[in-house]
């Protein structure tokens, strides 16, 4: 259970990353602004809770390790990153820019704290999948780390994915927790309507995974959801976490067409607007 | 002349010449590639004989992953294994790996920069009765245009065992083309192996031949450089012995890696004859062909022609029909070293 002040503290954060994503964004001037914003608060409960890892030490052997497959939220990934002490926030202004270490698709020798390179969608759990079963080579059934990967839905399209997912229910790596973003869009529209996933629990549970379906906006679901998870010995896990694109900025909510674009600049204040007032509950700054 | 420092095998030209496939070499490889390091990891996909990972399989079988007939996830898988430390060779036919899996192999191998090692057997139309949809001929272009991959075409059984041994130590990824069926033994144990280095095999160019002033440097009156890869190393070979006795110099070079090409021996041995003739079962678009002209075009252009695929698709058949049906056997660079002679 967290306690109330833990779930305050995890809120703040998650919306200091969404203002920064958006003021990323709209500097970038390119990207994708709904799966980051709708991301944030497992994006938050992962780097500021449930991982194991050190800002200030990124290659410690011993840390979990996190790939992110849907490589086109990295935003999310980059401004929690910054916020929780990996490097400077003001850096965050660099993304998309010619030099910068915070590629438009994550490139880990321009960033190196990243585990892998992403962005070309759905190969991102396997290499996860690669990554829990070298622990399982060396250390049986007591592994140490748990290896986490972000999945968007969209990207479930892609039969690579469903390659890996036979391949570790066979394998039975507990050490593997996937999450996957159940946000309801890509590209075209409606996940539904584009290539249809539901049901998309049955999917993966017939694969021999351990299953969840989680609220991906309540921190005491998503880290219990985790806790679970990694409770689970002998099967792979899945999260479903159900979200809602756009999060924390109502005109961009559930819109396919917030799917990969950034806001203009007159957007962009209003959504700033909104997450500094808290959706007007509080006063801005 | 055979080049005696490269002490390959004496009886390379007598008729019951030794043959044994290349795969085998990997498989031998492998197997002590994985006695020398714990880190090696092997996967396959449902070919695990065929590739010859069987050996490895069967005397580490908790460091062998069966992957299933998944080629895409194999290559990923792999570099997963290889971000936590482990030396992961994958194998495949060529065909699949790298070319059904050439994105991930970009994309999740050498854009990660991760020390995958990528095996492709039964590459090239001696694959035979199993038709075109088997043989991979496209194999060395896929691979070396991919920044960071190293590339390597052993040219018989006991070099693709060296090879991966070799490949084992280097942190590079790694392709190693392989072919299923028997060829000749071309080299010996005591023949030296270096990734990256090329080695003259043949040479009947004697210091008094080079007679001739050409844009200051000395060529010899009627001479070519035949660079091979791969098994057809042999049949330059033939051809090379052959055109000896009709005062025609040669030089055979062994071009096993690709890349990085070996650019100091190749141009060190075109320099000496001024005209190249390029050989190997591939297409000659984007093969290693195309590689050493690419370099030559730049640095001393001379005439070359290229011994390959003419860009068509391979059929079923026996293997030795299919290599003089493409163009690949010995009448076919006996005919290019003929041509090259001539040009201006």
């Amino acid at each position: 259970m967290l306690s109330d002040d833990q779930i305050k503290s995890l809120e703040l954060h998650a919306n200091n990353i969404r203002e920064s994503i958006i003021e990323m964004l709209m500097e970038a001037g390119s990207g994708h602004t709904a799966g980051p914003l709708g991301m944030a608060d497992v994006f938050t409960a992962l780097y500021f809770h449930s991982l194991k890892h050190d800002p200030h030490n990124p290659f410690w052997e011993d840390r979990d390790r996190f790939v992110l497959s849907n490589g086109h939220i990295c935003p999310v990934l980059y401004a929690t990153m910054a916020h929780r002490g990996y490097f400077p926030v003001h850096e965050l202004l660099t993304l998309r820019k010619f030099g910068s270490h915070l590629q438009g698709h994550p490139h880990r020798e321009w960033f190196p704290a990243l585990e892998t390179s992403s962005g070309p969608l759905g190969s991102g759990l396997s290499q996860a999948l690669g990554m829990a079963l070298a622990d399982k080579i060396d250390k049986g059934e007591s592994w140490e780390r748990f290896i986490y990967c972000s999945l968007g839905d969209g990207e479930l399209d892609e039969g690579q994915n469903w390659e890996a997912i036979m391949l570790a229910g066979k394998e039975k790596v507990g050490n593997l927790i996937a999450i996957v973003d159940r946000n309801n869009i890509q590209i075209d529209g409606f996940t539904e309507d584009v290539m249809p996933l539901e049901p998309l629990n049955k999917k993966w549970e017939s694969f021999n995974w351990h299953v969840q379906e989680i609220d991906g906006h309540n921190f005491e679901e998503i880290i219990g959801a985790i806790d679970r998870a990694k409770a689970v010995q002998n099967q792979p896990s899945v999260i479903i976490a159900r979200t809602i694109p756009g999060k924390g900025v109502p005109m961009f909510e559930r819109k396919p067409e917030w799917h990969g674009k950034p806001p203009s600049k007159e957007e962009g204040e209003k959504a700033l607007e909104i997450l500094r007032t808290l959706g007007g509950r509080i006063k801005g700054e | 002349m055979i080049n005696k420092d490269q002490k390959i095998n004496k009886r390379i030209f007598d008729k019951d010449c030794e043959q044994v496939p290349i795969r085998t070499g990997f498989g031998q490889g492998l197997l002590l590639a994985g006695e020398e390091n714990e880190k090696v990891v092997g996967l396959c996909t449902d070919l695990t004989e065929s590739t010859q990972m069987h050996l490895f399989r069967n005397k580490f079988p908790k460091r062998f992953i069966q992957m299933g007939i998944a080629e895409q996830n194999l290559a990923s898988v792999a570099s997963g294994l290889a971000a936590m430390g482990k030396i992961p060779f994958m194998t495949s036919y060529a065909m699949f790996s790298p070319g059904r899996n050439w994105e991930q192999i970009r994309t999740t191998i050498c854009y990660n920069n991760v020390p995958v090692k990528i095996a492709g057997s039964h590459a090239g139309v001696s694959v035979g009765p199993d038709g075109g949809t088997h043989q991979a001929i496209e194999d060395i272009a896929l691979t070396r245009v991919i920044p960071r991959m190293v590339v390597i075409s052993p040219c018989d059984a006991i070099e693709a065992r060296k090879a991966t041994l070799e490949a084992s130590r280097t942190k590079e990824p790694t392709y190693i083309r392989l072919a299923r069926e028997k060829t000749p033994v071309i080299t010996s144990e005591e023949t030296p192996f270096e990734i990256g280095k090329a080695q003259v095999f043949f040479d009947s160019i004697s210091r008094s031949d080079l007679d001739k002033e050409y844009q200051g440097l000395t060529l010899m009156k009627s001479g070519v450089t035949i660079i091979a890869t791969g098994a057809l190393v042999h049949k330059a070979l033939v051809v090379a012995e052959e055109f000896r006795h009709k005062d025609v110099g040669v030089i055979v070079i062994n071009l096993s890696t690709i890349k990085p090409l070996d650019e100091k021996t190749i141009l060190e041995n075109v320099k000496k004859t001024g005209r190249v003739v390029t050989v190997e079962e591939h297409q000659i678009a984007g093969g290693m062909g195309s590689a050493v002209s690419e370099f030559l075009a730049k640095t001393f252009p001379v005439p070359i022609e290229f011994v390959g695929v003419k860009d068509e698709f391979g059929q079923s058949g026996k293997p030795e029909e299919l290599i003089k049906y493409y163009g690949m056997d010995e009448v076919a660079i006996k005919s290019a070293v003929q041509r090259v002679l001539v040009r201006d």
